[in-house]
């Protein structure tokens, strides 16, 4: 893992009840996750994916790229937009500083040209170090 | 009341910068097995570690590893006294998710038994919308920090 690397991209589409089974996983059983009628009423285009799922597939891309769950360090994001049931998310990563063992990497979750995930920022123990 | 409780009555959302500091009682969670899989099944994981008692014993932990994302798991019950606190006062159906933060240490497998404490990092208004950090210290039953977490929430304006 080298300075400017990229992560090989992670895709995956949450399908129409992944935000129940997440729902149900995590604990957070908010309503704007898994009742379309409440989420329009509160002004939402319908359910919207767990920000933290998302993030979990942020994650994923590191722990991946990293050889396992114990290379992520640490994990910082800031959600912006609305993720969506039954659309493809994508996960991109590029290695921005290398140090000590550890890589930066500076990374993102796009769905439909949109940046839900943006300035999120990995440290990973480098499999090679 | 907090001691020197400020309530700033600022556009829509007001915040009470008095609870800044604020700790609540310790929550605790024991990590079971079919729960890290659920959770490793919901988010997609793919990797033995997660899944398989044998691989993960193989690789020399005692029990299936939990991803770690599966910090939200074992943080939550932290976070609800202060989300429905009536003194930080968070109107939960304006809220939003704004950024979010991990920090791990030793990786936490099933039989764990993790203590979270949470305390209030900061509340603020900008722009008429309310912002509210939470801290997270998730410590394992050695006593070693599993994960630490920054938890931001804002609360939109009308």
């Amino acid at each position: 893992m080298q300075l400017g690397d990229e992560l090989a991209p992670l895709a995956v589409t949450p399908d129409r009840y992944l935000t129940v089974r997440y729902a149900g996983a995590s604990g957070d059983f908010n309503p704007i996750h898994i009742d379309e009628e409440f989420a329009r009423q509160v002004g939402l285009p319908g359910r919207i994916l767990h920000g933290l799922y998302t993030m979990a597939q942020v994650a994923r891309a590191q722990t991946d790229a990293g050889g396992g769950p114990q290379s992520l360090k640490r994990l910082s994001v800031q959600f912006r937009g609305m993720g969506l049931p039954e659309q493809e998310l994508v996960v991109t990563g590029t290695v921005s500083a290398v140090q000590d063992g550890v890589a930066i990497v500076e990374c993102g979750c796009e769905q439909g040209g949109k940046r839900i995930i943006r300035n999120a920022e990995a440290e990973l123990r480098r499999p090679d170090a | 009341m907090v001691d020197g409780g400020r309530l700033l009555e600022l556009s829509r959302v007001a915040v009470n910068t008095g609870v800044i500091g604020k700790t609540y009682p310790p929550a605790e969670y024991t990590v079971g097995r079919e729960k890290i899989r659920e959770y490793a099944h919901a988010v997609g994981e793919t990797n033995p570690l997660h899944l398989d008692v044998g691989a993960a014993r193989a690789a020399g932990y005692d029990d299936v590893v939990a991803p770690p994302m599966f910090a939200v798991v074992y943080s939550f019950p932290a976070l609800w006294p202060a989300l429905f606190d009536p003194e930080v006062g968070i109107d939960f159906a304006r809220m939003v998710h704004g950024g979010q933060e991990f920090t791990w240490g030793p990786l936490v497998v099933a039989g764990d038994e993790i203590t979270t404490t949470l305390s209030i990092a900061d509340v603020s208004e900008r722009a008429g919308n309310g912002f509210y950090v939470f801290a997270t210290e998730s410590v394992n039953q050695r006593g070693e920090t599993v994960c630490s977490g920054r938890w931001s929430n804002i609360v939109r304006g009308a």
